[in-house]
């Protein structure tokens, strides 16, 4: 039997289009007094019902995702090797402990003696990522890696303050992730780029003639978005430090060397570690994610609230404390994430951590060595984690960094990251992150030199991909000129 | 070796000869050796027997609130889950793959984006709704920034009620503070409710937003039309911000009644209470500041063929393109979040939605009827106003003895006010919901007769 190829899917709206209700499920049965609405509540204040708003049946509902999810691409279908994104596997032991119902199932504002277990779990995540990263505080506050970049600059402008220092700059490498700046400007601060060297790494020269008594803070991810560590790391920080300012390490890439070399011994102030790359919780269609972030002993005071603190008689979580930045989120963190991470963390142990980025590194100096020469090295150096790649030789036949990912769709894998960083034109970001067997590096290097062929003896082929996905190269220039971000039944137009 | 790691010794190996190299560490020869460390001090490998049952006995020292009666509100409600949910967010179609940058290949999570808006906006009474942001308490946040950024930043005022969730409140301050905008809180009147005059004369003529939860902290429903015709008297935009998802079942959302943004949790639409987080913060606006909305959007385009299909649109709002100049530093939404909501709301539907409020909304006012019956030194702090399934008791003591005492006769009484602390009495909110049934209304009245 032909098994029917899911190409498309109604939208939920178009359902059920006699508008006759069904029943997706059985509330509890009323066991109290019916009650009006309207004797309780100001009438002028009720809402309408929604014709468009349809009730259907459970089938039909699960049929509607079933269907839907068909459409996507995922971890679990092959290689997703998005440079700066660590798409690696996402344990199942991890959904089923964050499924506890003592977790799952917790209040936030309960009292203290019944959260004990959660407010455990904090404690020890807390600890575990202190001693990955070889620094004296952590907090689980934020819930991605943009809120802990965040987090940690406002750290950083209360310690100035503290200090009776008005600093307004935040430099940034021009490699850095576009959130860098974004988060100095969000914090009140003005974002300045520091130029690369010419081997892809941060300039020590510029980063002296910028490091002035006006800025807070150096902004900067180890290694690199090309994968390069940076190895003047040491003269940086302490060029930073001698000159009064923080070092803000953005911890994206962090896979690529725990077991190996410690952030605290490189001098970072402060550091967000994405929990859903290097610590394997799901990446979600695009969240949740948590952004935890560990400092250094300048900035242990400046911790959000509420911070948990090991008693005498168990846990407690401290509310008030004046030197704090506040507090940065509802509640405590994405704690459901947290309980993923601790799980992958404890299962792993020392020395799977360890391996876990010997792999990772491995796998992208494989990939590294089989693509070179077919396909542009902008900084041949040693690289660890991730490579980019650029398509200076692909453009010789009209054929862009975009067309060569939309052809890998056609292979059946994710492409890289695109475009980025930005100082390599027509970036191929690749990171394989250290989950699939060998075989599939293989499969997915052979894909990539079969496309750099094809771009030699059909280019047309590869600049008119994808052929082969439930919907052909999508027109993205037209959903932005045509603003349509919601449905709208034809009786509303 | 690991199971989640791919590559075993041996295939480590031929790598490496592959690669010209004698060993792992060759590959790390780049990073200086003072700052290397050689491994990190944790305990070894633990196998998944051993992870469940350590995560298992550390999860039971805490007192889940299905073990026993439970009227826990203030933001994080308890609403039916239909085993569907969890059933979908389980496919690793969903929660395997990430934001979806390759359009043709993501079909499925573009096209729960675009239904997910399309939910928000219709709920909220507002034409554009964005993919979603981190929690409630950062959705007001980005609403006060949106406000500021609309008016150019000439007012610099944010008159916020004090009704709104106080935590909601902590964190715009650490927000506002760095962003050096001020903020005024304004107090509700004798009846819990916001009193317009005195939005009016706090905010003067400097005000960008006018800030008010509905229901409000205290669970009194609040007069919209009055409050958005205050803040826009004043020159302001109206942000209504939503604690109980679950109330827009039976209440309008803001929309209606002339509100710029409607904001706030959608936790209620089928996201696990979790300690917390993660929740799902939303926001709607009118499609004429729809560039000045932060965070993702999908939006309907069609391919090359014609055929209709979904992408991420307005991207260069964003940081990754505007970098220093975006609207806002956030580079995630809750994907997975959105989807357990789009889920819950389209299995619950248009009338269930309905049908599931106005549950609550009886079994809130019979527990209000039985309390009021049980009488002194019990009594609603606010018996005259309309709530929708949350309201504030008092008791003899203080919200927290009150809390801890009542949990010690078997029930979870609600969240103390004692730390939450305002222009109203010392007490206990609770929040009552579908899924109290008339047992659990016995037990909390048996349990405050205990108490008398």
């Amino acid at each position: 039997m032909k098994r029917r190829a899911i190409r498309s899917e109604p939208l939920f709206f178009e359902r059920n289009s006699r508008r006759l209700r069904r029943q997706g499920y059985l509330l509890p049965a009323l066991d109290v007094p019916e009650i009006e609405p309207s004797d309780v509540l100001p009438p002028e204040l009720l809402r309408e019902p929604d014709p468009h708003f349809p009730d259907v049946s459970e089938m039909e509902v699960v049929q509607h995702f079933h269907r839907l999810s068909q459409l996507n691409y995922a971890v679990d279908e092959g290689l997703y090797p998005l440079g700066s994104c660590t798409m690696k596997y996402n344990p199942r032991i991890n959904e089923q402990t964050a499924r506890i119902p003592g977790f799952a199932s917790l209040h936030p504002l309960q009292p203290q003696s019944q959260i004990q277990g959660a407010l455990r779990l904090i404690w020890e995540l807390e600890e575990s990522l202190k001693t990955i990263t070889g620094m004296p505080g952590a907090t689980l506050q934020p819930a991605a890696g943009a809120h802990g970049e965040l987090t940690g600059i406002l750290m950083i402008r209360k310690a100035l303050e503290a200090r009776g220092e008005k600093r307004e700059v935040v430099l940034a490498p021009d490699s850095a992730h576009g959130t860098n700046p974004a988060t100095a400007t969000f914090a009140g601060f003005r974002a300045q780029e520091i130029p690369s060297a010419d081997d892809g790494t941060a300039d020590l020269g510029a980063l002296d003639r910028m490091m002035d008594e006006t800025v807070a803070a150096l902004m900067l991810t180890v290694p690199n978005t090309l994968g390069l560590f940076e190895h003047q790391i040491l003269e940086i920080s302490d060029l930073v430090h001698r000159r009064g300012g923080f070092i803000y390490m953005d911890g994206a890439n962090l896979n690529s060397f725990v077991g190996r070399a410690l952030p605290g011994l490189m001098g970072a102030d402060a550091m967000h570690i994405n929990l859903h790359k290097t610590f394997s919780t799901p990446h979600g269609g695009g969240g949740p994610g948590a952004g935890p972030v560990t400092v250094s002993e300048a900035l242990l005071l400046h911790l959000p609230v509420p911070k948990v603190i090991r008693g005498d008689e168990g846990f407690e979580l401290q509310w008030q404390d004046p030197a704090s930045i506040g507090q940065m989120r509802g509640f405590y963190g994405n704690f459901l994430i947290l309980v993923r991470a601790l799980t992958y963390i404890w299962s792993l142990g020392a020395e799977g951590l360890r391996s876990m980025s010997d792999v990772a590194v491995l796998y992208a100096n494989l990939i590294r060595h089989r693509l070179n020469g077919a396909y542009h090295l902008k900084f041949d150096a040693p690289s660890l984690h991730e490579v980019v790649f650029d398509d200076s030789i692909q453009t010789r036949h009209e054929v862009h960094n975009v067309d060569i990912a939309k052809r890998l769709l056609d292979y059946g894998f994710h492409p890289p990251t695109m475009s980025f960083p930005l100082i390599v034109h027509g970036a191929l970001m690749i990171e394989p992150a250290e989950s699939v067997a060998p075989e599939e590096i293989e499969a997915f290097c052979d894909a990539m030199l079969a496309i750099a062929k094809e771009v030699e003896t059909d280019p047309q082929l590869v600049k008119s991909a994808p052929h082969d996905t439930p919907v052909g190269r999508v027109d993205e220039v037209r959903a932005a000129r045509n603003l349509k971000v919601t449905w709208t039944p034809d009786d509303e137009g | 070796m690991h199971p989640w790691v791919g590559a075993g010794p041996e295939d480590r190996r031929q790598i490496l000869s592959e690669l010209g190299l004698q060993s792992i560490d060759d590959l790390f020869a780049s990073i200086p050796s003072g700052v290397c460390v050689d491994g990190i001090d944790l305990p070894p490998a633990r196998d998944e027997d051993w992870i469940r049952r350590t995560l298992g006995n550390m999860a039971s020292t805490n007192i889940s609130m299905d073990s026993i009666p439970c009227f826990l509100g203030a933001g994080v409600y308890r609403h039916v889950q239909p085993s569907v949910v969890d059933a979908v967010l389980s496919r690793a179609e969903f929660f395997t793959s990430y934001t979806p940058y390759q359009p043709e290949i993501s079909q499925g999570t573009l096209q729960v984006i675009f239904e997910f808006q399309t939910l928000i906006s219709r709920l909220t009474g507002l034409d554009t709704a964005n993919a979603s942001l981190y929690d409630g308490a950062t959705s007001l946040v980005e609403a006060v920034l949106f406000s500021h950024r609309v008016l150019r930043g000439k007012r610099n005022l944010v008159v916020v009620a004090e009704t709104i969730h106080p935590m909601y409140r902590r964190v715009l301050d650490t927000y506002t503070e760095a962003a050096g905008i001020d903020v005024a809180v304004v107090a509700p009147g004798d009846d819990g409710r916001l009193d317009p005059e005195a939005i009016l004369e706090i905010a003067g003529d400097r005000a960008c937003c006018i800030a008010v939860q509905s229901p409000n902290f205290l669970g009194i429903v609040e007069d919209l039309p009055v409050l958005a015709a205050a803040a826009h008297d004043s020159g302001a935009l109206a942000v209504e911000v939503v604690t109980e998802a679950v109330s827009l079942g039976l209440l309008a959302g803001g929309g209606r009644f002339g509100f710029d943004v409607v904001c706030g949790e959608a936790q209620s639409f089928g996201v696990a209470p979790g300690f917390g987080g993660p929740h799902l913060g939303f926001f709607a606006c009118a499609s004429k500041h729809l560039r000045q909305m932060p965070g993702r959007l999908a939006g309907e385009t069609v391919d090359e063929n014609g055929s209709r299909a979904f992408c991420l649109t307005l991207s260069t709002r964003e940081q990754h393109i505007r970098r220093a100049k975006a609207t806002s530093n956030i580079c995630t939404n809750q994907g997975l979040m959105a989807l357990a909501a789009t889920v819950w709301l389209e299995t619950i539907g248009g009338s269930g939605l309905r049908e599931l409020a106005t549950s609550c909304l009886a079994r809130t006012e019979e527990l209000k009827r039985r309390l009021t019956a049980v009488g002194d030194p019990w009594r609603l702090a606010y018996p005259q106003s309309p709530t929708f399934n949350e309201f504030l008791l008092i008791g003899p003591g203080s919200g927290t003895e009150l809390v801890e005492r009542l949990a010690s006769e078997g029930v979870l009484a609600g969240v103390p006010t004692t730390d939450w602390s305002g222009s109203w009495p010392d007490g206990v909110l609770a929040a009552v919901t579908e899924r109290n049934p008339v047992t659990d209304l016995d037990a909390l009245v048996n349990a405050l007769e205990k108490l008398s």
